[in-house]
């Protein structure tokens, strides 16, 4: 129990953070923009599975890890297309048509790993990529500036993520969709597209982030169910960051640190049963969305509300 | 005349759902014919092992008392505008402390130990609803989320009690350790119907169940408070309606239910807690709910489709060698079909309504203007 508190057993657990916030901050930045423009996507969870297989058996199949990477964008881009014409254009009620989207791409990933790969195959996925100079800088330098270009790919996102929502035309479109449709109607925006767009974007972020659970690590591998609860905790993640990316980035680094910690319990042997640090993810989960809802900040208003001429609700 | 427009909303009321199903399953058999398997054949094999041998009937019947029972909570909980996604991790609760009381008190006789058995299970699984009720009606916690995390919470904690508490007193005596209950006694377990077969007593229990919910959603007050809170929540606070207490009660009866389906799954079938108790029931009973309509007594040949389709499905691997994952796939594109139907019903009855108003206005009767048509269920 001592060792646990060491300065490397420390830094180990802040590194890990940093890589396992990667998955949050993809899956987390992407399902803000979709919910920005008034559309929850539940799916995350089922896209996020298809991204990590597909990736995989095409990097895997081809040898060449960028191909995987490519594959994952389609097929979250597809799976982008399929949520968006069941939430917008058919306007079904989003809780429930993503908790099909969710099943189907747990059944999809399942299927297709069953019959392609049959068992777990492993290969090496990005390598890192330890930055000059910063790599440098004691403590930091190991814990941010020597991970893969995944990670800090996720990383730049956030300021980008910030830039389009708040600096850019677009980001007051999906803005004004997102919490008044029928004024941005009007105005002679089309609610449809903006929210095609976003719902394809968020999709293709989750499959990216489905994508770095595989080719993303050290040791790749693909195993069933591997996203484990992360894309639902990734939606979650958007509530307790009241729709802001730099809250979406405190919050995958707050997930991801304690993912990292119920993982190192795992291993080290403290004598309680590795069940319980499972558990912590999923309650710290439940307790941060009690507290965040505590606040006056209210999501979009057009949140879940599907869009129609002439018809308020 | 009345009686032509009810004909046909009903068959509208259905027949889009069918439509939806049949739907999923053509989409579904491109993904068997990539599975390299003849889709027409696959789909054949799976309702003639499921409903044409009389072993795969009983075993259909088996699979759809723990969907009807979750549908029934599901029902509720929608009804009432809870998205209660967790109906598997209150089974996994449920099926835990029924188990429990059947294992501590072997002793009791046995309609006494049955029913309490059953009690616990239902208390257990309402606790477990009870949770993301309370969090929702007080705090606004997004119950969809809470309700996803407790399933996986529930999970561990049976594994926590298969590996230690609860585990067979023989299986760590032989040092197997395979993570399942000891059994529980012959007075707590429910009667087969048939002999070689497990079809047992608890199909009786569901449907009774589900005529008992069928009359408090749409025959009581409470039912009625519950069904007004689902549909309009405004106008049910304004209305004077006491709207958290019905969502926490919507929740506690949903988490019941399924907590139950948990325990007759353990004294119906198993005969004891073993790991993969829930089998993934908990969402296959929110489809069997929706494509039953979110109606308890449309929920009853619902939950009979999904048990063959689930039972079907199974076999698959055997006859035509597709895993089974596919029954996920399957489910998915149903709810996906489903859902998005829905809309296509409501536009339907929407124009009915435009075209009746058109012929009043030009019959010179006042007519509102618009009259938005009220979502036909979950909204």
């Amino acid at each position: 129990m001592s060792e646990f508190f060491q300065a490397t057993v420390l830094l180990g657990l802040l590194t890990a953070g940093v890589r396992l916030a990667t998955p949050f901050l993809f899956a987390g930045l992407g399902e803000m923009l979709s919910q920005r423009s008034g559309v929850l996507n539940l799916g995350v969870e089922g896209i996020m599975l298809i991204g990590a297989f597909v990736s995989f058996f095409v990097a895997f199949e081809s040898g060449n890890l960028y191909l995987g990477l490519l594959a994952a964008i389609l097929a979250g881009a597809f799976m982008g297309l399929l949520t968006a014409f069941v939430s917008v254009t058919m306007k079904a009620v989003q809780g429930i048509s993503g908790i099909g989207i969710h099943i189907l791409g747990l059944g999809l990933s399942g299927l297709f790993f069953r019959l392609t790969m049959g068992s777990i195959s492993t290969m090496r996925g990005f390598p890192r990529l330890a930055i000059p100079i910063l790599k440098d800088i004691p403590v930091l330098g190991r814990v941010l500036f020597n991970q893969n270009w995944m990670v800090y790919a996720a990383l730049l996102l956030v300021p980008i993520s910030w830039a389009v929502i708040y600096k850019t035309t677009f980001g007051l479109k999906v803005r004004s969709v997102g919490e008044n449709p029928h004024a941005a109607d009007s105005l002679g925006i089309s609610v449809t597209r903006v929210r095609y767009i976003c719902v394809v974007i968020g999709s293709i972020m989750a499959s990216i982030a489905g994508a770095f659970l595989t080719i993303g690590q050290h040791e790749a591998a693909f195993v069933n169910n591997i996203a484990a609860g992360r894309g639902f905790i990734a939606v979650a993640l958007v509530y307790f960051a009241k729709w802001n990316p730099l809250g979406v980035l405190a919050g995958a680094f707050l997930f991801s640190m304690i993912d990292a910690f119920q993982l190192r319990i795992q291993i080290i042997d403290i004598g309680i049963p590795y069940e319980i640090p499972v558990m912590l993810p999923y309650i710290v989960t439940i307790v941060v969305l009690a507290l965040s809802t505590r606040g006056r900040v209210l999501g979009p208003t057009a949140l879940t509300k599907p869009f129609v001429r002439g018809v308020h609700t | 005349m009345q009686l032509r427009i009810w004909n046909r909303n009903v068959l509208v009321n259905w027949g889009v759902p069918i439509a939806a199903v049949f739907l999923a399953l053509v989409v579904g058999a491109f993904f068997l014919g990539l599975a390299g398997a003849n889709p027409l054949v696959a789909y054949r094999s799976m309702f003639y092992e499921a409903l044409g041998t009389r072993y795969g009937l009983t075993e259909t019947v088996v699979k759809a008392v723990p969907l009807l029972l979750v549908g029934l909570g599901i029902c509720i909980a929608f009804r009432t505008g809870m998205i209660n996604i967790g109906a598997e991790g209150q089974m996994i609760i449920g099926a835990i402390t029924g188990t429990a009381f059947a294992l501590s008190f072997p002793g009791l006789p046995a309609p006494l130990l049955i029913l309490f058995s059953f009690l616990a299970g239902f208390v257990g699984g309402a606790l477990y609803g009870f949770i993301p009720g309370i969090l929702k009606a007080h705090l606004n916690v997004n119950e969809i989320l809470t309700t996803v995390m407790l399933n996986s919470v529930a999970l561990q904690l049976q594994f926590l009690l298969l590996r230690g508490l609860m585990m067979d007193p023989q299986e760590r005596a032989y040092g197997t350790g395979y993570p399942q209950s000891a059994s529980i006694v012959e007075a707590a377990r429910l009667s087969r119907l048939i002999p070689r077969a497990r079809i047992h007593s608890g199909v009786f229990i569901a449907i009774i169940l589900a005529v008992i919910v069928f009359v408090l959603l749409w025959k009581t007050t409470i039912g009625y408070r519950m069904r007004a809170v689902g549909k309009n929540y405004d106008a049910a606070v304004y209305g004077g309606i006491r709207v958290k207490r019905y969502l926490v009660l919507s929740m506690v009866l949903a988490g019941g239910l399924a907590g139950l389906a948990g325990t007759i799954e353990v004294v119906g079938v198993h005969y004891r807690l073993l790991d993969g108790v829930s089998a993934g029931y908990g969402f296959s009973g929110i489809v069997a709910a929706l494509f039953g309509q979110l109606h308890p007594l449309g929920t009853i040949p619902s939950a009979f489709f999904f048990g063959a389709l689930l039972f079907g499905a199974e076999r698959l691997q055997r006859s035509v060698g597709v895993p089974s994952a596919m029954v996920h796939v399957i489910q998915g594109l149903v709810v996906v079909f489903v859902v998005s139907s829905d809309y296509l019903t409501k536009r339907f009855l929407q124009k009915r309504v435009d075209v009746g108003f058109k012929r009043l206005r030009q019959e010179g009767v006042a007519a509102p203007e618009e009259l938005p048509l009220q979502g036909r269920s979950h909204e």
